[in-house]
């Protein structure tokens, strides 16, 4: 398969950019993971097309690019629902399309999240830093789609066109609940202000990002003399800055930071955080190791059994 | 050597020891880190080692939570715990003062001292590493003299230069890649410290180095930078066993 273009960019839109599963094993060195925000619907925009479930898809956020299709192209598009079309015709989610020669992609407003993933059934060609195609502007890893550019890669015929069933489709809500493991600087906060944490509901704040997202909170309350040292900070750490308004750590986060954090919202909440929208609401609710790593197996379960019945197709 | 293990979300966790932050703690942090690394641990994809920890990610497909637990307790009950310690003095170029340290000046004044003798203060311990972080290959040294050590600007600039070494407060570090910063600049060095193109030494630095900086005249500065440029310049680093 040698590389070919695949789509000529007419339009940009605001943040569309390649994102994989991160990069691992360089964060004792400062590199940031970076990666998809919603991993769980890139996975299934490879599985629908028969890709490697970490492989790299365009990261679309609130407002779509308008992308021609350069030659035949078996696609599918996951996670938010920012009305896609195809030469005007609106056109399913989690479903693959075929786009031909000359076919143009386009976005119209958002409805039902902020993320979507456009996966080619192939690969989209772009370096790789440290084992990873995810763009991380912060480090100067990549870029952003630009206007006017080619996007080019490599691509695969599909045999068999499918789409994933609705009850297993993800509906973002703009309100929700995510559970917490509480930890790991407790001494820096009371019994009471840990209360008070769970007990509110917060507003995603507008200046959120790939690095994290900013809450809107009545103050979290650091306790005086509370020693902490600089550690390293994972994806959904929620992190408490002097002025008391939680920031939760995202894709783009750095890898370590000096603030304490009062908990990590589970890795199986932390799509629905990532489909937020400004002015969102979140609530937290502390949750157990155990519950929230059995229902992290049962989502890498369901991925696991997805990508063996489309291998299975074909 | 006492620690706890606490779970950093479902993904991770992370060891902390109890005793002081100090240099023998950060050999102690340097050899579980390469027991970790010899031990290859199945599911563990990395881990972080900071002042007074080690974070480790995993994947709970592959270990459990308390799998990991038991595994790193017994990683600390066959920890080699040598007199002798092996690191790297890693020799950093700076040009102080001038047109890249704008705010050496400041500085001497601050202190009562002229600007050679903050250079002087500066570049006499080898500084520790206690890890990287905040930006790719930036390094967080130990061991700066209180008679240099000055707060944090005002007013942040809005651009620090790749190569800026600096002072903040009791700290002091150089910037790997060009970004914002609140740190007083007294010199910079022409070295690269973060290279992603460099797929055999992208970074300069790792944790448990020593830096030992040198002043060097602009002349020096201009032609290690052409070699730099290059890809010519081999910097000095020396295999140190104590």
């Amino acid at each position: 398969m040698s590389e070919q273009p695949l789509f000529y960019v007419h339009k940009s839109g605001i943040y569309t950019s390649l994102q994989d599963l991160g990069r691992h094993g360089y964060q004792q060195f400062g590199v940031p993971v970076s990666g998809a925000m919603d991993r769980y619907a890139l996975q299934l925009a490879n599985i629908l097309v028969g890709n490697k479930r970490d492989m790299a898809c365009l990261e679309v956020t609130l407002v779509g690019p308008t992308l021609e299709a350069l030659r035949e192209l078996s696609i599918a598009i996951t996670g938010a629902d920012l009305q896609p079309k195809i030469n005007s015709t609106a056109v399913p989610l989690y479903k693959t399309l075929t786009m031909k020669k000359g076919d143009i992609l386009s976005f119209g407003g958002y409805r039902n999240g902020v993320r979507s993933y456009i996966a080619i059934a192939g690969k989209y060609d772009s370096p790789s830093f440290f084992g990873s195609q995810s763009v991380d502007m912060q480090t100067g890893l990549g870029h952003i789609l630009e206007k006017e550019e080619t996007i080019y890669g490599s691509v695969r015929k599909l045999k068999n066109r499918i789409s994933l069933s609705p009850e297993l489709q993800p509906v973002y809500q703009q309100s929700i609940q995510v559970g917490v493991i509480e930890g790991p600087h407790l001494h820096c906060f009371s019994n009471e202000t840990r209360e008070a944490f769970f007990n509110q509901t917060h507003t995603i704040g507008a200046n959120s990002n790939r690095m994290g997202y900013r809450l809107e909170s009545s103050p979290i309350k650091i306790m005086k003399h509370a020693d902490n040292w600089t550690d390293a900070i994972p994806f959904g750490g929620i992190q408490v800055p002097p002025n008391g308004q939680p920031i939760i750590l995202m894709a783009d986060r750095q890898t370590t930071g000096g603030y304490p954090r009062i908990g990590t919202v589970m890795t199986a909440d932390l799509a629905k955080i990532a489909q937020l929208m400004p002015k969102g609401k979140v609530r937290f609710y502390p949750i157990s190791i155990e519950e929230a790593q059995q229902r992290l197996i049962a989502i890498e379960k369901q991925l696991h059994q997805l990508a063996i019945f489309r291998a299975g197709l074909t | 050597m006492s620690f706890l293990i606490q779970p950093v979300g479902d993904s991770a966790i992370k060891v902390l020891f109890t005793e002081e932050v100090s240099e023998q703690l950060s050999n102690t942090i340097q050899a579980f880190c390469k027991t970790l690394a010899d031990t290859e641990i199945k599911g563990v994809t990395e881990w972080v080692p900071a002042y007074n920890s080690v974070t480790i990610y995993y994947q709970l497909i592959h270990i459990s939570f308390l799998k990991l637990k038991t595994t790193v307790k017994q990683i600390f009950d066959r920890l080699a715990v040598h007199d002798a310690i092996t690191f790297r003095i890693v020799k950093v170029p700076v040009l102080y003062g001038e047109k890249y340290g704008p705010d050496l000046e400041r500085i001497a004044t601050f202190h009562n001292l002229t600007t050679d003798e903050v250079v002087q203060v500066h570049q006499q311990p080898d500084y520790l590493i206690y890890m990287l972080g905040f930006l790719p290959g930036f390094p967080y040294l130990g061991g700066l003299d209180k008679r240099i050590a000055t707060p944090r600007l005002d007013e942040p600039r809005s651009l620090v230069e790749a190569g800026s070494v600096g002072i903040a407060h009791e700290q002091t570090g150089i910037y790997p890649v060009s970004s914002p910063g609140g740190w007083n600049i007294i010199g910079k060095s022409p070295l690269r410290l973060f290279d992603p193109e460099n797929e055999i030494m992208p970074f300069l630095f790792k944790p448990g180095d020593r830096i030992r900086f040198y002043a060097i005249t602009a002349k020096e500065y201009e032609d290690i930078h052409h070699q730099v440029m290059a890809g010519t310049y081999s910097p000095s680093i020396e295999e140190v066993k104590r």
